[in-house]
């Protein structure tokens, strides 16, 4: 059955933690347990981004992981969403002035959708995921649609 | 025959639960030779940070030190301030902040059975442990207003009281975690792909436990009788009796191997199950809090002077924090120490030895904040060959070996 016409593949993600405190980080995990159960949507961690539609990023960005994460943003084929999970990986949060942080993650990468909360809820989570896949459908259509060069 | 090693890389980036560090593995055969360890990845200054922020800030800076040991960073780190400037707290609150550092404990003691099981290759056990947790998630949303990162704790008391009302809910959530923990118990102990794959892996011995500073579980596990609520009492803890838990105290033996980490922290649900009721039994009525004014309270802690230090016995060992107040708006210095820092260098006598698919649950045995890995290349240096492993290879090797040596 076809719930919309966004729901036409599975979603894969990939999860990026780029300093994050675990916060957000287990509550994607919750988000994926039988609570709140984003696999019943074809929704599932992989373990590649080289496999994935949609770049979990969590944390602040450390000066260690600045590099990396544009590695792997690198890594992820077209189409892809970046989804910024978490207060600190959109603004800072409560992670400012500091020596060894790059500041939030739309410093580095381009970040497609913000997902608010310290830490966020899975709610917000799997809210955030279908903002992205809903952004990710138009990217694939629009791509379908260009003439091929 | 020269004896020819081949290293593999591993991390910083991996995709799920743990925080990013480097491991580089000497690989004989299937066998390791030799571990490295790389961590900093996760380095974010946050004692730095603390330095420029008035005493009531960094007790939230101190929460999201780590999402899981949200409330032992905040509990250490109030301790610390209140032993500098002299503060008394009220009973009330030490009772309070007890039961809310239980309740973390059998979050954080049920998310790692989930983890160790998923390392395994035994999902279906993950989920059901982690809806088992949603339950005491719940309890914490309802005493403490969020799930995690709780923002109970201040200098001198807390910030919410448990009302007469809210009992009966605890209640119901520890008598369900008693209703399932036969269940827990019968996987994780008498499972037999469980034993076959944690038996005897990633042994600790005594010795090592001591000379490496080993803490919590993990040193627990090797039979070091070494818990911070029984050697020095504090909070709440004081008027509870509190014994450290090793795993001879079911199987009569102490191997330090992975098993009895596992029922090292079984055994620690049903302990702080106890210690939360015992709270609820003895919890005397009064203030929550020592001063309640927050202006009041941090002019107090601007004339402090003098140095404090907070232990408090987090889920996964002792957690330390030392701060100097120096008659300022800042401390003139923090310190934390999270217990996986000391336990980080028991991963090397544990892996020695071990084969390759024995990596990620010997590592996520001393339930770091770091395990899963991901991109990890297998380098020939003399014929210059390159594999790439990925954590899902990683973790394919794994669920092999448990069917293979299944009977």
């Amino acid at each position: 059955m076809k719930l919309n016409k966004y729901f036409e593949r599975s979603l894969w993600v990939f999860h990026l933690n780029t300093g994050s405190c675990n916060g957000c980080d287990i509550e994607i995990v919750a988000g994926l347990t039988p609570r709140y159960d984003l696999e019943r949507f074809g929704i599932k961690l992989v373990g590649s981004p080289k496999h994935a539609d949609v770049l979990l990023v969590t944390g602040p960005v450390t000066g260690r992981m600045t590099d990396r994460v544009k590695r792997i943003y690198e890594q992820t084929p077209n189409p892809k969403a970046v989804i910024a999970v978490g207060t600190c990986g959109t603004s800072g949060g409560v992670f400012y002035n500091s020596y060894n942080l790059a500041g939030s993650i739309d410093k580095v990468i381009p970040v497609d959708v913000y997902v608010l909360g310290c830490p966020v809820r899975p709610e917000a989570i799997i809210n955030g995921v279908l903002q992205a896949w809903i952004k990710l459908e138009k990217l694939r259509e629009s791509m379908n649609a260009a003439p091929a060069k | 025959m020269s004896k020819e090693t081949y290293s593999i890389p591993i991390g910083p980036v991996h995709p799920s639960l743990k925080e990013p560090v480097t491991f580089n593995f000497e690989i004989y055969g299937e066998h390791i030779e030799n571990v490295n360890l790389a961590p900093g990845d996760n380095h974010r200054g946050i004692e730095f940070m603390g330095m420029q922020r008035n005493l009531i800030q960094i007790i939230y800076l101190a929460e999201r030190i780590c999402g899981i040991c949200s409330a032992s960073h905040p509990f250490a780190f109030c301790r610390a301030v209140e032993n500098a400037a002299g503060i008394e707290i009220p009973e009330r609150a030490q009772y309070i902040r007890v039961i809310i550092a239980e309740l973390e404990r059998i979050h954080s003691h049920i998310l790692w059975a989930g983890v160790a099981a998923h390392e395994l290759g035994f999902d279906s056990v993950l989920y059901l442990s982690w809806r088992a947790r949603e339950e005491v998630l719940d309890l914490l949303e309802y005493l403490t207003g969020n799930r995690i990162n709780y923002g109970i704790f201040m200098v001198g008391g807390v910030r919410r009281d448990i009302s007469e009302e809210q009992i009966p809910r605890i209640r119901k959530t520890l008598g369900y975690y008693k209703d399932i923990y036969s269940k827990i118990e019968d996987i994780f102990l008498n499972d037999p792909t469980i034993a076959l794959r944690t038996k005897n892996v990633g042994v600790l011995t005594k010795e090592d436990a001591l000379n490496f500073c080993a803490v919590g579980p993990t040193a627990r596990a090797s039979g070091v009788k070494k818990d911070i609520r029984q050697d020095q009492p504090y909070s709440a803890y004081a008027d509870l009796e509190v014994k450290a838990i090793t795993p001879d105290v079911l199987t009569g033996v102490v191997n330090g191997d992975v098993y009895d980490r596992i029922i090292v922290r079984l055994l620690e649900l049903v302990q702080s199950i106890q210690i939360i009721e015992q709270c609820l039994e003895n919890m005397p009525a009064g203030e929550i809090i020592a001063e309640k004014k927050l202006v009041k309270l941090l002019n107090q802690l601007k004339k402090a002077k003098g140095e404090g230090i907070g232990r408090h016995e987090a889920p996964r060992g002792e957690c330390i924090h030392y701060v100097k107040l120096n008659e300022s708006e800042f401390p003139e210095v923090w310190k934390a120490r999270a217990p996986t820092y000391n336990n980080l260098m028991s991963w090397v006598p544990m892996l020695l030895g071990q084969q390759i698919a024995d990596i990620p649950i010997v590592i996520a045995s001393i339930d770091p904040c770091i395990a899963c890995m991901d991109r990890v290349t297998i380098l020939n240096k003399d014929n210059g060959q390159k594999k790439v492993l990925t954590k899902k290879d990683l973790h394919e090797l794994s669920v092999q070996k448990t069917r293979r040596i299944t009977p």
